[in-house]
């Protein structure tokens, strides 16, 4: 009885949700996003400060925001703010992880094998390549697809690799912890110089170069690697908690 | 198509929340309707033929038709915040289970 009314209340909401959303003159089919009615279509004009020019890889100077990836424009450098509070976020969550796990446990869990000597060794191998891959991710996150959040995941994934092969295993924990405040309060830091050196707070106040460089954009790919090493950081601190436990 | 399966998933992800009684599963349910909800946002921005909104050598300017970026860049945020409430719930599950032993509701509290 308790199920089918549930199962009632959710088949409700959806088909309220498809019915308000079929045929309204105000929400576009599937596919028929009208971009240029949008904010969106400045963001890819680069036009919010009233460029008219169009934008052209390899050859457009000195934009109002310097990465080919628009979507990284939009994460670290339109709505930047909004980014500094995503990344207090992961802070706050995983400081209630470490507060209701404990932070101060010293043992590994056991586990009901032993690792033996390929597992380690393959293992370490693979750890350096995910973890280069996990940087050149964050580092390029102005130019391709990806940036810090994902090349941060990435690193604590071969983090998480190390914790899972060996149950001996322990990251230097206090390292990570310093590394993530640094990262975190050089971010606001830089966001301060924006407001002194120039008008606001995080104003991307060095050159943008030539759309498409590695050294172009200014501030945003500094920033963007910042946040890889925090988000990096603080999910291996993460990992770190769930596999731990108090020493008796 | 795509949007229908988006609400099926929140819908999916509703009934599981509503009628599960393991707290794992409970939290399993949360990210299946945050899934459903972060691909309905996605496929609000797409465009026919559209084309991903980065600037490469080959799609070389701003007057190609690109995708809608904005809704990305939010999924962005809200995947973050996914992993970090997901992280807090299952540590919370971890301490339920220490204490109780079990993680079905239904069996708490009897000794």
């Amino acid at each position: 009885m308790k199920n089918f009314l549930a199962l009632v209340l959710a088949l409700g909401l959806g088909v309220m949700i498809y019915l308000t959303l079929n045929n309204n003159s105000l929400f576009n089919d599937y596919g028929d996003a009208v971009i240029e009615d949008r904010v969106s279509n400045e963001y890819i004009d680069r036009s919010v400060d009233g460029n008219t020019e169009e934008v052209i890889f390899g050859e457009s100077e000195g934009l109002e925001s310097g990465p080919a990836n628009t979507v990284t424009a939009i994460v670290a450098d339109y709505r930047s703010f909004d980014t500094l509070g995503e990344v207090t976020v992961l802070f706050v969550s995983s400081l209630g992880v470490a507060l209701l796990l404990g932070a101060t446990k010293q043992k590994r869990y056991n586990f009901d094998f032993h690792p033996n000597f390929m597992l380690r060794t393959g293992s370490r191998a693979l750890f350096g390549i995910i973890l280069m891959t996990g940087i050149y991710i964050a580092i390029h996150g102005h130019l391709t697809p990806g940036g810090g959040f994902p090349g941060g995941a990435m690193i604590a994934s071969s983090m998480l690799l190390l914790y899972l092969a060996d149950d001996q295993f322990r990251a230097k924990i206090k390292g990570f912890k310093m590394l993530e405040s640094i990262a975190g309060s050089l971010y606001v830091l830089i966001g301060i110089v924006g407001l002194l050196a120039a008008t606001y707070f995080l104003e991307n106040f060095l050159d943008t170069g030539v759309i498409g460089n590695l050294f172009s954009a200014g501030i945003i790919p500094i920033v963007y690697v910042l946040i890889g090493l925090k988000v990096g950081s603080e999910v291996s601190g993460i990992v770190d908690n769930f596999l731990t436990e108090e020493a008796v | 198509m795509l949007q229908i399966a988006a609400i099926a998933l929140i819908v999916l992800g509703l009934y599981g929340i509503l009628t599960q009684r393991n707290i794992i599963k409970i939290i399993l349910s949360l990210n299946v309707m945050e899934i459903g909800i972060n691909l309905f946002i996605i496929s609000v921005g797409f465009v026919e033929g559209g084309l991903a909104p980065i600037f490469t050598s080959d799609n070389a300017s701003s007057t190609l038709n690109f995708v809608d970026p904005l809704p990305q860049a939010l999924v962005l945020t809200a995947i973050v915040i996914g992993v970090g409430t997901t992280a807090l719930g299952l540590a919370l599950a971890k301490n339920i289970y220490s204490k109780y032993g079990t993680f079905e509701l239904d069996e708490m509290g009897e000794e």
